[in-house]
């Protein structure tokens, strides 16, 4: 078969950023997959609930100041992420680093909030199913939170290293913003559903 | 406007023959053993799924041959109870989570770019880590029936029969990790094929162009994305009532047997369908082109297909009507299950409006398609009699149910499938599977089919139970039992031919012309087997057929880069061009990281610090696999 030329692609930009980029749209599908898993824990959550006599089965509700801290710590927490966001798609890459910075410290600190909530929930995951769906929503929760730590890391590294100023790498920096975002929008239902439920 | 850097090519300045020459240089896989493990062709990871998947095909169907041999007659002694149970479980978890999903996804891996005209899958890395962490759980549950600790709870695991009271050792664990390896596998394909579709097609390919395979298969990953996490869900928390002590399972202390079953066909029902819907796309591909009309309904089709993904969730508690739920609840799933029958209908009618407006030829694919619509609509009336919960309490685990289920998954998807396979072997490897022996298959699995499974539904109305491993003398099963197992040979005797033409053609089959069936969708417009950049200059589409728009002639486009891999990123809706996108090169740190996410589900059967210390080099080898190489490709 014989190719007749109609259309010149010479002039498009050499990538694309946002929605125009493939790996924008994995994060987002990788999302909807990992926000499945979310809903579905607080289905099986609200699933045991709906069976027990009692709810919590055998103990108080979770105390709320280590959970109800790293709630507001992580909402805070958008607002650099969404400067950060905001520098990458400029490309100012002095910003970039700084801002990254200050992510990776801030995705520190809900680990450590995350280390008081797991005993402020007054059970353990092999004392009745109450105790295993709510270490198993906290620690699937907090999976999230230490990967995409582990990915700014790796990102903050490489936005000092020679790889750094190139615009692919700044919409992996904003791709990495917009999976904070989700991580902490997963978070809010979970919070409602493991400390105020219980008290319902 | 984009300034071109000094040293950057063009395909703009080559004639046909340097620009074929350039592309290969730049988009082959390197021969020899490391080239072929770090490659990351969709062309050669999809024919090695493919492969794989036919492998276990065999392993399952001589699995079903040693049941046959067993309830040949009663009493028989040949396998005993434990090993049987090994088997049935084998059978049921390798014909589904290692033959049909990955199957399916196969395909798609190998069509789906080539149909929407792009030059390599979204995402190639995970495509490749996709297929080595496919072939590690599929060896993981085979290497474990080897050594006498393959699975024995049937293929969707029940608690509590699956859980730490009732399953010492480690078979279940065998088959819930199995689980894990099979979801990550077939979740990563989805995520491919749905960037590779919304994100690569061809410039002009607007979504009411797109052909209906790859609708199919654009909605079957959806499904998957939606249903596959609840399995995840389901067996992790079966993995940590046995190996941590949570009751998520346990009655005893507030968890409930239930649960599994309702996350288990939250998943499992829509499963069906992930394995029906590409199905779908393969049998409206054969007919349009073995009509010479393109499909009548094409709106109707995909919306069919759509509408059947939805209903898809809404089915699952068909599943467990004699579990003892609300009466209420039963009522509502028995109206949703026959719902379902509706789009399902729209298909099928649409491919005979088809077919009558058409000039059918007779060739094997189309063969297959017919005895698709025949065995399907025999599966799908039994389906809407086990719909209904009186019908349902009296056939439930019975054979009744196995006929029920072999009618429309092998009738629904395998035949297709071998259909699918007949018709573009010619595609894969540039030769034609034999015609005369293809109508000697169709007709002895056509035939051996039915005789082996449709007096499955008399023995089921007869009361023989499912799972059973003998049976006693006087019972009245042993003639159709005898009838089946000889039936049965026959099945295997086509299976064996279909097996024997596939190897034979591969290697000495006639050779295939450009186009042999005359077919109207992209993946004719390159040569057989696809060059590794599959288009030297990536079509233009015009219409639902880009090939009859001008004959002889292919419009395409020019202009993309030919020192690097790189295709073309177009809008969702409208498949306008957005940007040149460079595509990876091949790594071999894909395979590093499937090592060391097998080495950790494995050791994480034994002890839950395995998550902690394999997440380590897990790590090590995601960031080797992301870390820019300083290769053109990771330039902008």
């Amino acid at each position: 078969m014989k190719d007749g030329v109609v259309l010149d692609l010479t002039e498009l930009p050499p990538n694309g950023l946002g929605p125009a980029s493939l790996s924008w749209w994995g994060t987002l599908a990788f999302m909807l997959i990992e926000g499945t898993g979310f809903a579905l824990s607080i289905v099986v959550y609200l699933y045991l609930m709906s069976l027990a006599p009692r709810w919590p089965l055998s103990s108080a509700p979770p105390d709320l100041l280590a959970g109800t801290t790293l709630t507001a710590f992580l909402v805070v927490s958008l607002v650099p992420n969404i400067f950060l966001a905001r520098w990458a798609r400029d490309k100012n890459l002095l910003k970039v680093r700084i801002g990254l910075i200050v992510m990776s410290l801030l995705g520190i600190v809900p680990l450590i909030l995350r280390a008081f909530e797991f005993p402020a929930m007054h059970i353990m995951w092999d004392q009745n199913a109450y105790g295993s769906i709510v270490w198993v929503m906290l620690g699937l929760h907090t999976t999230h939170i230490l990967t995409d730590l582990v990915e700014t890391l790796v990102l903050t590294c490489l936005m000092f290293s020679r790889h750094g100023d190139n615009p692919r790498r700044f919409g992996d920096v904003s791709d990495n913003a917009m999976y904070w975002n989700f991580v902490v929008a997963t978070w809010l239902p979970m919070y409602a559903c493991l400390y105020w439920v219980p008290r319902l | 406007m984009t300034r071109r850097a000094v040293g950057e090519l063009y395909d703009t300045a080559f004639n046909a023959a340097v620009l074929d020459r350039r592309l290969a240089s730049i988009w082959s896989t390197p021969p020899g053993l490391w080239g072929a493990l770090s490659t990351v062709d969709h062309k050669i990871i999809g024919r090695r799924y493919i492969t794989t998947a036919f492998v276990f095909l065999a392993l399952g169907g001589l699995l079903s041959l040693l049941m046959r041999l067993q309830l040949a007659q009663p009493e028989a002694r040949f396998i005993g109870p434990d090993r049987y149970n090994q088997i049935f479980t084998m059978h049921g978890t390798n014909m589904m989570f290692l033959f049909a999903v990955p199957v399916m996804q196969a395909m798609a891996i190998y069509l789906v770019p080539l149909m929407v005209g792009t030059r390599n899958i979204a995402f190639p890395r995970l495509n490749a880590f996709s297929y080595w962490i496919y072939l590690a759980g599929g060896l993981l549950l085979w290497v474990a029936f080897v050594l006498d600790t393959g699975p024995d709870i049937g293929w969707f695991a029940y608690v509590p029969l699956s859980g730490p009271q009732y399953a010492a050792g480690k078979r279940a664990d065998i088959w819930a990790q199995m689980i894990t390896f099979t979801e990550v596998s077939a979740l990563a394909v989805a995520v491919e094929i749905v960037v590779t579709v919304f994100k690569q097609r061809a410039p002009g390919m607007s979504l009411d162009r797109i052909p209906l395979f790859v609708w199919s298969m654009l909605v079957t990953s959806f499904l998957v994305i939606l249903a596959m996490p609840a399995i995840m869900v389901a067996s992790t928390a079966l993995i940590l009532d046995r190996l941590v002590g949570t009751h998520f399972f346990n009655p005893a202390e507030g968890g409930d047997v239930l649960l599994w079953q309702h996350l288990f066909w939250f998943f499992g029902h829509p499963e069906v369908y992930i394995v029906f819907l590409p199905a779908v796309g393969m049998v409206s591909t054969i007919v349009a082109t073995f009509t010479r009309r393109p499909v009548f309904g094409y709106l109707g089709m995909v919306m069919a297909l759509i509408a059947t993904a939805v209903l898809s969730f809404g089915l699952w508690v068909h599943h467990m009507f004699v579990a003892g739920l609300p009466r209420l609840g039963e009522s509502f799933f028995t109206a949703s299950s026959m719902a379902i029958a509706v789009p399902a209908g729209v298909q099928i009618f649409c491919w005979l409006a088809t077919m009558w407006a058409g000039r059918p030829i007779f060739k094997t694919p189309f063969l297959f398609v017919i005895g698709f619509v025949v065995i399907f609509v025999i599966g799908g009336l039994t389906g809407v009699m086990v719909a209904s919960v009186p019908f349902d309490t009296q056939v439930h685990d019975t054979y009744f149910v196995v006929a029920h289920f072999h009618y429309v998954l092998v009738g629904g998807a395998v035949f297709p499938l071998l259909g699918a396979i007949y018709y573009w072997f010619p595609k894969l490897t540039g030769r034609m599977m034999s015609e005369p022996l293809g109508r000697w298959v169709f007709g002895l699995i056509f035939a051996g089919f039915n005789l082996t499974f449709f007096p499955m539904h008399i023995l089921g109305l007869r009361g023989m139970p499912r799972r059973i491993y003998t049976y006693q003398p006087e019972m009245p099963w042993s003639g159709l039992n005898i009838f089946i197992s000889l039936s049965a040979i026959i099945l295997a005797i086509g299976f064996l031919l279909f097996f024997i033409d596939a190897i034979r053609s591969a290697k000495s089959g006639p050779v295939a012309s450009g186009n042999p069936w005359g077919a109207t969708t992209l993946e004719w417009a390159t040569s057989s087997p696809p060059p590794p950049y599959n288009f030297a200059r990536l079509p233009v589409v015009g219409s639902l057929k880009p090939l009859t728009d001008h004959p002889g002639a292919l419009p395409v486009a020019s202009g993309l880069r030919v020192d690097r891999r790189e295709l073309l990123v177009s809008s969702v809706v409208q498949a306008l061009p957005e940007a040149r996108e460079p595509s990876s090169e091949d790594s071999i740190w894909p395979l590093w990281a499937a090592l060391a996410t097998t080495a950790t589900l494995i050791w994480s059967i034994f002890t839950p610090w395995a998550v902690v210390w394999g997440s380590i080099p897990i790590a090590v080898a995601l960031i080797g696999w992301f870390w820019p190489k300083g290769v053109p490709e990771d330039e902008s």
